[in-house]
């Protein structure tokens, strides 16, 4: 990218001409069209109800109030719904990346044996699945329906994580390095551990975050699985049926339903729901772009 | 090392594959799965008959081919448009406000629609009817939630498709765009005459690879924007699936209708790869 731009930069010393304001114009629009929803919706939760039932607040608070989030903070159900997050995304990412590893790590190298055919058993999984409905027969069998496992489990092998691990391993880490350190009587544990690793670390911190803001922000299994538990649901699903389905009251206004607009309390949810993901947003945003590059290298 | 990712496969994902029998057999709970008594075709027969079944497979297609209209063209012309920016801080804060839809859940997205685009309290009908203009009902008519969830598509996933463009772009020669302006070209001369033809194989494989899935669908994003007045539209076949498997208890139909689409769906993929392969891409296999 910046190569080239420089080089066209230095080509053409014209100053800035229509077309340059017409590009930057609509390219500001496209970025105010994803920005400004957000502040809609933020400003929305911290409106008071009046401004908000005779749908006067625009981009900015009116009637500025924290109370609807203070309903949120006492609600325990949600509270509850986001620990469940927490847990279901950190076991999961773990476990991902550990069996991602133990997938990736011996395949990548050259003197392994039907290298070719276990790649493939791997791969076919990523083009070709039981479906829905097996998936959800097989939770039923082994007893994880309404249970967190079947949050965990079943998601925890992606084939496209796997084999960008792959490709990055070979590629990132000469044969001769692996050699010497078995010359020097490294077994393979050792090598993994201390050469593998640690030259994989950027790769790991991209896939980790693949893994973990996947099962963040999913919600399909949890609508199948997590049926009579109540309360394993996770945040998405919690807000799916708070907001979307608008099923569910919120626990705190059973006492006070007449006074309370649901709509400020749905934004509030909204953002409070947001606000993990805006918050590592600017961290994680280089790792993203990185893992797509590497994906595509194979596409 | 191998045993645990392998022993993961086969019972996530392989062990599921043997529950496909469920779409020739009459399934009843009470005699289980091998219990059950095998109808051969007969399932699929009765799926072919329903209504509901080429209602989905068309919105499947309609929604997935519409996307490919829409979202698919996006990000090439944001791509070619932020490549025109010379301004590196500003290209920046444009891509990361670009990039932001695409790292949030569709419940969220689905919510942040309902709060902007419902018809009595949405701010997008509060701004139209202040200009005294008629309140829409965006998302709770089936045509208007048809070109919503187009839109919605296009707004999550624009910024995002531009990285893979912007990366292709940024390995052009600069000589090109040099030759091109001695030889008296203008900007846009530049982007349909070097940028675009240096992209095109990058275009080509990503459109055969998106005809490949255009089967495939969206169960959280559909899931997430529908609603009760909104059925003509969004009856597609996850939600298809779903609805008849998990919430009606027909687990032979549902699993027939899923095995359906994974078998349209490879074929496609195997096709959308020998077509790459004979434009001389690398094919995605």
């Amino acid at each position: 990218m910046k190569s080239s731009g420089n080089v066209i930069t230095m080509h053409r010393k014209r100053r800035f001409d229509t077309w340059d304001v017409l590009i930057h114009l609509s390219l500001i629009i496209a970025s105010l069209v994803c920005l400004l929803p957000f502040l809609h919706v933020a400003a929305k939760s911290l409106s008071s109800d009046a401004f908000v039932i005779a749908n006067k607040v625009f981009l900015l608070p009116r009637g500025f109030t924290f109370e609807a989030y203070g309903k949120i903070f006492a609600d325990a159900s949600i509270l509850r719904s986001l620990y469940v997050s927490v847990i279901v995304t950190v076991v999961f990412t773990l476990l991902g990346m550990i069996i991602t590893i133990c997938a990736a790590y011996p395949l990548s190298r050259k003197q392994l044996k039907g290298r070719t055919a276990l790649t493939m058993i791997f791969m076919i999984t990523l083009y070709f699945s039981g479906g829905i409905i097996p998936e959800y027969m097989l939770m039923n069998q082994l007893g994880m329906l309404d249970t967190l496992w079947a949050l965990i489990l079943p998601q925890a092998f992606s084939a496209f994580n796997f084999l960008i691990m792959k490709t990055a391993i070979s590629s990132s880490i000469p044969v001769s390095l692996e050699e010497s350190a078995r010359i020097d009587g490294a077994g393979h544990f050792r090598i993994l551990w201390s050469i593998v690793l640690p030259l994989s670390k950027p790769i790991i911190a991209t896939l980790s975050l693949f893994y973990a803001v996947g099962r963040w922000n999913a919600y399909q299994d949890a609508l199948f699985y997590i049926k009579q538990a109540v309360e394993l649901r996770p945040l998405q699903l919690k807000l799916y049926y708070l907001v979307i389905q608008a099923s569910e009251s919120f626990q705190l206004e059973a006492t006070q339903v007449q006074l309370s607009n649901p709509e400020v309390l749905k934004a509030s949810c909204v953002v409070f729901a947001t606000l993990p993901i805006l918050c590592i947003y600017p961290f994680i945003q280089k790792y993203f772009v990185q893992g797509v590059l590497l994906g595509a290298v194979k596409e | 090392m191998l045993l645990i990712p392998i022993a993961f496969v086969l019972v996530f994902k392989y062990a599921p594959m043997s529950g496909l029998v469920l779409a020739f057999k009459d399934y009843k709970i009470a005699h289980g799965v091998w219990g059950s008594e095998w109808v051969g075709l007969e399932v699929f027969r009765e799926l072919f008959a329903k209504h509901d079944f080429g209602r989905a497979v068309r919105n499947t297609l309609l929604l997935n081919c519409l996307d490919l209209v829409f979202s698919f063209t996006m990000p090439i012309v944001l791509a070619l448009l932020l490549n025109e920016v010379r301004n590196l801080r500003f290209k920046r804060i444009n891509q990361t406000l670009l990039y932001l839809p695409h790292f949030l859940s569709w419940i969220i997205i689905g919510a942040i629609a309902y709060q902007l685009l419902s018809e009595g309290s949405g701010v997008v009908n509060n701004v139209i009817a202040m200009m005294g203009g008629n309140r829409v009902p965006f998302l709770q008519e089936d045509f208007n939630w048809l070109i919503s969830y187009l839109a919605i598509g296009v707004w999550q996933s624009m910024g995002w498709g531009t990285i893979i463009y912007l990366a292709a772009i940024s390995g052009i020669n600069p000589e090109l765009y040099e030759a091109a302006t001695v030889d008296g070209a203008g900007r846009w001369r530049k982007v349909w005459n070097v940028s675009l033809p240096s992209i095109r194989t990058t275009i080509v494989t990503l459109l055969i690879m998106n005809l490949g899935r255009v089967m495939e669908g969206s169960f959280e994003r559909i899931y997430a924007l529908q609603n009760k007045a909104t059925t003509e539209f969004t009856t597609t076949i996850p939600v298809l699936v779903y609805r008849w498997g998990i919430e009606g208890g027909n687990f032979s139909r549902a699993t027939a209708l899923g095995l359906f689409q994974s078998l349209i769906g490879i074929m496609l993929v195997l096709m959308a790869d020998r077509i790459a392969k004979k434009l001389g891409e690398d094919g995605l296999l």
